[in-house]
């Protein structure tokens, strides 16, 4: 279980914040950090990590106490069980991937882990490869590992998987809800994808302005307004084409392109590139299995 | 032609090089990771390069002199007289050719992402264990631009070394002080070999750095 509560001013490109965030996460669960960007999501990783220090505030890891402003406790980054999957990945660009991971090995540790996590993350085949001879998905599988090589308690990862296509981040996905289940980790992620929230998180945080303003299961969050029957979805207008007195409206949603009929009315202060929404109001989906 | 002075002048390079790289890039991480009076520590350390020579042996002699409170401390405790020696001479081109070994590499520390830091740290590791297999083996073209600036720089040293150690035979008479004392006696010939030699083991020096730092970077894009 880990516990905390940060209050820190930040300096935003919106000018200062104040960040005021309490939360637990149980052992063992995946709980998601959501919300705009520049609203304090990295920063509370950081904290966990100790990479930055709360104005005030605690942060209790099970019976220890890593962080507590009121008694002046205070663990180094290098002393927390943590592992940290950076944004840009930070893999050592003089070391091959099996030296990367073999770095991470606490001193008198059998190296059989690296192996095995070498094994599971399908790095063989690229063990004598430098970093910059990777493409992003294996370097952040690489990075995944070597985050775990010394078996962490906790693992934080800010925003790991926005820079893969869709594929790629389905295979790491299933590999870390393997990993936390081998490991028994705490997993804490950044992420702005809904997809990846259902499919990983057992609890997620909205942060918003500094804030937790709402937090539960993805499907209290967010799955709310469809179980009303409705179909919401958002979208950008790229097309608009004069059809008699109505008008046809060309939606990109995600890569597929909606046609949506819309009067004049409905169009006022709308033009190609306006972020719309499309509700559809008599709905009924059915499900068609695919194979990605 | 005398080749002691040339010996020298290569002696006095190669210890305060040796000497100012381990002590250069502690200096420069130091330097890189500060936060408060940065540009203060800054102009500090790169004075030498806009000082007139001739100020910064002033001031040397002025300290090293048994005559005042710092070299008289040193005597008499240690029994060290820096004025007019070789030990003097290798302080004083230290802290001449400071700049050249800590502005490139603290540079070359100052672009390295600080996530790397930053993961070394989470992996569990010391700072000093980060900055030993991390830091310095991602910067290796700057620490070797640093080691020869240093080294081409103290052998081009003539002021400070006239000021504080003087021109006496095999203990502080380097290359570049014979020169101006075969010009000096009109012994233009002494002072042809000693330019010429000093000419040529700059230029090769410079060169095989232009050369090992482009082929470095040609590994790197490969």
């Amino acid at each position: 279980m880990i516990r905390w509560h940060f209050r820190k001013e930040l300096h935003s490109a919106q000018g200062p914040m104040q960040l005021d965030v309490q939360a637990m996460a149980a052992t063992g669960t995946i709980t998601g950090l959501f919300g705009p960007s520049g609203s304090g999501k990295t920063s509370i990783l950081r904290m966990i990590a100790g990479l930055m220090d709360p104005d005030e505030g605690y942060l209790q890891v099970d019976d220890a106490v890593w962080f507590d402003s009121k008694t002046q406790q205070q663990r180094l980054p290098q002393d927390r069980s943590v592992g940290f999957v950076f944004q840009d990945y930070a893999l050592f660009p003089h070391l091959r991937v099996r030296e990367n991971l073999h770095f991470a090995l606490p001193k008198g540790d059998s190296p059989q882990i690296v192996h095995e996590l070498m094994q599971m993350m399908d790095l063989h085949s690229l063990a004598d490869r430098y970093p910059r001879q990777l493409s992003g998905g294996q370097q952040q599988r690489v990075a995944l590992a070597r985050a775990i090589v010394r078996k962490p308690r906790i693992l934080l990862l800010d925003e790991p998987l926005a820079a893969l296509d869709s594929s790629m981040r389905q295979t790491l996905q299933d590999f870390l809800i393997r990993l936390k289940d081998t490991y028994t980790l705490t997993i804490i992620l950044v992420s702005h994808d809904l997809p990846e929230l259902f499919k990983l998180a057992q609890q997620v945080c909205v942060v918003e302005q500094g804030q937790i303003s709402r937090h539960g299961t993805p499907a209290e969050l967010f799955a709310a307004e469809a179980v009303s029957g409705r179909y919401r979805a958002q979208g950008t207008i790229v097309q608009i084409r004069a059809n008699g007195v109505l008008f046809l409206v060309d939606v990109l949603v995600g890569s597929e392109v909606v046609n949506v009929l819309a009067s004049r009315e409905d169009l006022v202060g709308l033009q190609v590139g306006s972020p719309v929404l499309i509700i559809s109001k008599a709905f009924n989906p059915f499900i068609v299995g695919m194979n990605v | 032609m005398d080749w002691q002075p040339l010996i020298l002048s290569l002696e006095l390079a190669t210890i305060t090089t040796v000497v100012l790289l381990l002590v250069g890039i502690p200096l420069a991480y130091w330097l890189a990771n500060l936060k408060r009076w940065k540009p203060f520590w800054e102009t500090l350390i790169s004075m030498p390069l806009v000082l007139p020579p001739t100020v910064l042996g002033f001031y040397l002699l002025v300290a090293f002199s048994p005559m005042y409170w710092f070299g008289s401390w040193l005597d008499k405790w240690f029994a060290i007289r820096l004025v007019f020696s070789f030990a003097g001479l290798v302080i004083a081109s230290m802290i001449y050719s400071l700049p050249f070994m800590v502005q490139p590499i603290q540079a070359a520390l100052q672009s390295l992402p600080h996530s790397l830091t930053e993961a070394g740290l989470t992996l569990g590791k010391s700072r000093w264990v980060i900055l030993r297999r991390i830091l310095i083996p991602n910067i290796r073209p700057a620490i070797l631009t640093g080691t020869v600036l240093s080294f081409a720089h103290t052998i081009g040293e003539f002021g400070v070394i006239l000021m504080i150690g003087g021109n006496i035979p095999g203990r502080t008479r380097v290359a570049s002080v014979a020169i101006f004392e075969a010009v000096e006696t009109l012994n233009y010939r002494a002072a042809n070999g000693y330019a010429l030699v000093l000419l040529v083991i700059t230029f090769l020096i410079v060169w095989m750095v232009y050369w090992i730092n482009g082929r470095s970077i040609n590994t790197w894009n490969r």
